[in-house]
Order: C-alpha cells, then sequence, then structure tokens
C-alpha cells in the first residue's frame, strides 16, 4: 500500500486540492457545514460502492496476504492465525510462481514494444500516408478490441491447430508452421500475437490522437527545408509524441502486467506451464482455497505495477 | 503525473476533432497543399500505403470471417482437411441448437440486464461525485480523490478473492446484485466527469447559486446537460466492459439461468461440446454481433471515448 500511495501524490494534490478554499472553509461556519454535509451527500453512493466492493477488498485483501486465510475459514474470518511474512516466504520459494513471473516477463517484453511499433506504424500511416477510407481503416483495426474474449478464443483456438487457419497460410509462404497452442515454445507467441491483435487497435486510437497535436506548420516548414519525410518523423514527430508514447506504453503494460484472459481460455496456463502468468498463478490459488497466498501474490503484482507506473512516469516528467 | 490540469479542456477539444468526421482537422488546411504537389512518384507511394493497409486490415479481420463462415458450416466440414473457404452446405443447424436446446434468450436477457443497469448506475453515480469533487469543497476531498486514483491501478486479482468471500457472506452468488454492484460505480467514470466537469466555467454554476438555485438543482439543470460528450463515452465504455466482462461473473454466477453470454460460451466450450466447433462459433458470433453492431453504430463515440481517457 505504501508504494502505491507513493506513487500518486504529486499529479493528485495538484488537481484536486484548493488549499486556500480550507482557509476559508475554517472561516465560514454553518453555512460551510451545510455545503460539505451536501457535498458528501453527492459522493455518497460512489462512496458506498467504492468503500463496500472496492477499498473494503483491497484492504482484507492486504491483511489476508498475513495471515494463513484459506477456503475453509469463510464462515469464521477472525479465527485465522496471523503468520507475518510467510505467505511471501513461500511464494517466493514457489518454482511455479517463479516460472509465472519469468511468463509474465517474457510476455511484457515481447508483447510491448511489438505492439507499439505496429500501432505507431498504422496511426502514421493513417494520419499522414492516406487521405480516404480513413474512418474504414480505423473501425476496422479497432475491432477486435471490442470483441469478447471469450468469443474470440473459440475461432483462434480453431485457426491455430496444427492444420487450421494460420498453417496453412504460413504453408503458401513455405513454412511448417507448428502445433502452436501444445508446444510450450509456441504457446507463448501464440499468446502474444492474439495480445497485439486485440491491443494494438487502443494504442493506435490514442496515437492518432496525439499525432494531431504535432503542429502542420512546424512538419511544412521542416519540409520546405528539405527535410525528408523519414526525418520529418524522426526529429519532429516522435520527439513532440514522446508524452503519448509513454502514456500508451504505461497503460499497456499495466494492462499486460495482469496478463491472464488470454491463457485462461485458450491454454489453461499450459503446456507445462508455459503461460501461466502471475495473475493466473494467482487466481489458480483462489481455487485451491489458498486465500491467503493468493492474496499475498495478487500484492506482490500490484506493487510490481505500481513501481513500473512509477518509474515510467518520473521518465516521462524528468525529460521535459 | 500530469493528468489533473491538462486533461479538462482535452474532451471537448477531442470531441470537436474526432467528430467532425475522422483525423484531419487541423486549423491549416494540408489537403490542397497536398494535392498541388501530387507527383508520380507520391502517388506510386500512397498506392503502397493503401495496399499495406488493406493487407493489415484483412489480416485483422480475417478471424471474425473465419468465425461467421465456420458457424454455418457442418461439422464434419469443420473436421474436414484440408480446410474448406466456403461452407458447402451452408446449414442453420447450429445457430438452431442455441435457440433451441441452449437457454440463449436467458443469457442475452442476463447480459442486457446487467449491462444496463451498470452503465445506469456509473452514468448517475460517477457524475455525481464527479460534480462534488470538481465544483465543491469538503473536507476529505483530496483524499477521497487520491483514493480513487490509486484504485486506477488495482489489478482485478487483488480484489478478487475477498470480494467473493464478501458476496458469499451476503448470500449474493449466483444473484443479479452480485454481477451488478462491484462495478455500479467505477473509479474510471469518477475520473473522466470529474475532468470533463472540472471544465465548466465556475460562473456558470456560480451563476446558478447567486440565483438560488440548490446543489441539485445546479447538478440537474446546469452540469448535466453540458455533460452529453463525457456521458456518451462513459456509457459506451461502461456498456463495452460489462458486455465482455468474464471472469467475475463465471465465478459468482454458478446456476444455469444466472449465466451472462460469456459465461454460457466459456463453459459449453470446455464441456462436453467442447469439439463441437460449429455450436461454439456459431455461439461467438451471436456474442460479438451486438457488440459489433452497436460499435459500428457508434464508432465516433467508442473511439472519441479512447482518445479521451487516453490522451492526457
Amino acid at each position: 500500500m505504501a508504494a502505491t500511495t507513493n506513487t500518486m501524490p504529486a499529479g493528485t494534490s495538484r488537481g484536486a486540492g484548493r488549499p486556500p478554499a480550507r482557509a476559508k472553509a475554517r472561516a465560514g461556519g454553518s453555512r460551510r457545514r451545510r455545503n460539505a454535509i451536501t457535498a458528501w451527500l453527492f459522493a455518497a453512493p460512489f462512496v458506498l460502492i467504492f468503500g463496500i466492493f472496492m477499498l473494503g477488498p483491497l484492504v482484507s485483501s492486504f491483511l489476508m496476504s498475513f495471515t494463513d486465510f484459506t477456503s475453509r475459514d469463510i464462515d469464521n474470518p477472525l479465527a485465522v492465525g496471523f503468520v507475518g511474512l510467510d505467505q511471501y516466504a513461500a511464494l517466493f520459494r514457489n518454482p511455479q510462481f517463479l516460472h509465472s513471473i519469468l511468463n509474465t516477463a517474457y510476455f511484457v517484453l515481447a508483447g510491448i514494444p511489438l505492439t507499439t511499433v505496429l500501432a505507431l506504424a498504422l496511426a502514421v500511416a493513417l494520419n499522414n500516408g492516406i487521405t480516404r477510407f480513413r474512418t474504414a481503416f480505423r473501425v476496422g483495426f479497432y475491432t477486435p478490441v471490442v470483441t469478447s474474449i471469450v468469443a474470440v478464443a473459440v475461432v483462434w483456438r480453431f485457426i491455430l491447430q496444427p492444420d487450421g487457419l494460420l498453417n496453412l497460410i504460413l504453408s503458401w509462404v513455405g513454412i511448417a508452421g507448428p502445433d502452436w497452442l501444445n508446444s510450450t515454445t509456441w504457446s507463448m507467441p501464440a499468446l502474444i500475437l492474439l495480445a497485439v491483435w486485440r491491443n494494438l487497435g487502443t494504442l493506435m486510437i490514442i496515437f492518432l490522437a496525439g499525432l494531431q497535436t504535432v503542429p502542420a506548420d512546424i512538419l511544412e516548414a521542416a519540409e520546405v527545408d528539405g527535410a525528408s519525410a523519414w526525418q520529418r518523423f524522426m526529429k519532429i514527430t516522435l520527439p513532440m509524441l514522446r508524452p503519448t508514447l509513454l502514456l500508451g506504453t504505461v497503460l499497456l503494460s499495466v494492462g499486460f502486467l495482469q496478463f491472464f484472459e488470454e491463457p485462461f481460455v485458450m491454454t489453461k496456463g499450459g503446456p507445462l506451464d508455459s503461460t501461466l502468468s502471475v495473475s493466473y498463478f494467482t487466481f489458480n490459488q483462489f481455487g485451491f482455497g489458498k486465500y491467503g497466498l493468493a492474496s499475498a501474490a495478487s500484492y506482490v503484482l500490484f506493487v510490481a505495477i505500481a513501481l513500473l507506473s512509477l518509474i515510467q512516469f518520473r521518465a516521462l516528467r524528468s525529460k521535459d | 503525473m500530469t493528468i489533473p490540469e491538462t486533461a479538462p479542456t482535452i474532451p471537448r477539444a477531442q470531441a470537436e476533432r474526432t467528430t467532425a468526421g475522422g483525423t484531419q482537422v487541423p486549423a491549416s488546411p494540408p489537403v490542397p497543399a497536398r494535392r498541388r504537389r501530387t507527383g508520380p512518384r507520391l502517388s506510386a507511394r500512397r498506392a503502397l500505403i493503401y495496399a499495406a493497409l488493406l493487407v493489415a486490415v484483412t489480416a485483422t479481420l480475417l478471424p471474425f470471417a473465419w468465425m461467421l463462415l465456420g458457424a454455418f458450416k457442418t461439422q464434419g466440414e469443420l473436421l474436414r482437411r484440408p480446410i474448406t473457404w466456403w461452407p458447402e452446405q451452408p446449414t442453420l443447424e447450429n445457430f438452431v441448437v442455441w435457440f433451441t436446446e441452449l437457454q440463449i434468450g436467458t443469457f442475452f436477457l442476463n447480459s442486457v440486464v446487467v449491462a444496463v443497469f451498470t452503465v445506469l448506475g456509473n452514468l448517475l453515480f460517477c457524475s455525481m461525485v464527479g460534480y462534488a469533487l470538481a465544483k465543491m469543497d469538503f473536507p476529505g476531498k483530496r483524499f477521497l480523490f487520491l483514493l480513487v486514483m490509486v484504485m486506477l491501478m488495482v489489478p482485478g486479482v487483488v480484489t478478487f478473492v475477498p470480494l467473493f468471500v464478501l458476496v458469499s457472506k451476503l448470500g449474493m452468488v449466483s444473484t443479479y446484485p452480485a454481477l451488478i454492484l462491484p462495478f455500479l460505480a467505477a473509479p474510471m467514470g469518477v475520473f473522466l466527469m470529474r475532468q470533463f466537469i472540472a471544465g465548466i466555467p465556475d460562473s456558470l454554476i456560480e451563476a446558478a447559486r447567486i440565483d438560488g438555485a440548490g446543489e441539485l438543482r445546479t447538478f440537474l439543470r446546469i452540469v448535466m446537460p453540458l455533460c452529453g460528450p463525457p456521458l456518451a463515452t462513459l456509457g459506451i465504455l461502461t456498456f463495452l466492459g460489462s458486455w465482455n466482462n468474464f471472469l467475475w461473473p463465471l465465478v459468482v454466477a454458478q446456476s444455469e439461468e444466472m449465466y451472462t453470454l460469456p459465461v454460457a460460451l466459456s463453459l459449453y466450450s470446455t464441456g462436453q461440446n467442447a469439439t463441437d466447433y460449429g455450436l461454439l462459433l456459431a455461439g461467438s458470433v451471436l456474442v460479438i454481433t451486438p457488440i459489433i453492431l452497436l460499435f459500428v453504430a457508434l464508432q465516433k463515440y467508442f473511439i472519441q471515448g479512447v482518445a479521451a481517457t487516453g490522451i492526457k
């Protein structure tokens, strides 16, 4: 928890707080108090739902990670034993958990650059390369984002069969494709392919919006000065797009670190745990009834996400 | 994190740009300028870009085409190798099974009920708290907003276990409230509404207050009517999230009459029907068709929403 609260304060306090207003509030008296009550009434429905279904579970999960809570303790949660950091120690001695960390890292390190580069190429092509059918292309590339992973998994499992559509297409160019989902080597690349396909559209839209902020007159001036299209892209567009690029990768890495649905619907984490992610490991522990261990694993993931966001935002701010 | 200061103006700027039809609405008109120097070299390059994009978009949409074609094939044809493209004897049998033997009507209704209530809850509650956070002063405001921001980063698995324990203790397993309540007021929606409402001029709200309007009246008559764009964004994104939500419903909808569409499809694709590809492909078509139709009809708002929440 400490790690997370630290990541936000600068931005949030600037946005939400108005210190002078506080001083005024003190002077105000009963009218101020009535206004505060009104404000809290406006916030009340959200605060109730947030408190019960989000904040409460977030805190309980933290507390649970220091206990030996199992599914048998649901009826009497206060009777569980306090075990300190034992669950965390057990976690880092668990070879399956360590394997899941490596798998998640593989997925993130391969998936993010791939998605980012492809999305950027598409965004630039749509923004600068063509003048017609932009909307049609945008809709086409974005369609995978809106569709249910479960439905999509059905057809992808079918396409990825050893004698399925993908391998048929590969055979046209002389490649003998593997049995994607049943190979410890190729199952992860197959899931990365699926994730890139599903996330490309979102990132492309974010980059397209960012490209609009690159002033056309600067690009034109550079063109008049004889800069080639590639030089203009590298020297003007890319540097001006940096905040958008970093933001896109932060959003994507927060999502990719939680990598779960793709293996859940495609491979069940297999074969031989080769697609078992940290989220999936956590979900399995929950299924086995080991709630304490599951909570500890989920907090490790939470801290990793918070740290990564912090590092990326620091990098973004320091160079601006 | 630069979000809070800059974002308020973006949703509207973004809205204007994207509503004006696509991506090309900068102040200067670049199109005529381009036309002038369209030589043979340039148009060859442009043709190449079109060709590349066409190949890429075909590859992107191929799985959907494959799904649709497969849904009309017989089991025998689906299992035959080498694979066939067009269904040789198109059949509706796969769809018929969904509507007769399996209760797709129930699953569809469950998905709709859950999505509609989730959307309405988010529209109302997120704008209410967004208004309080943007335009009122009250003790605890900064802390509340901080909590919302922190919650945006919390992975789903962190709250999953205690949430399930809670729902079990409340006896809500396999009920609509279990499917709806946890998603009724999403932090992302609060953030979106707060950022937009903060961009509404204070003078408008002050004027209403001076005229003697209470906060509720100001909220309903002044603020809400201005919130069309972010409400559209929020409504669409919430509907999408709810319609495709999978893991939580899978865990709490434990009786068949509470299944949502993705849950039903997922359970059938691992159960005794696991190899009935035609049935599963038809089910997939039935799950994604409503959302694709909605997306194509409202694509402007979908894309505007993604851009508004993404760009800060």
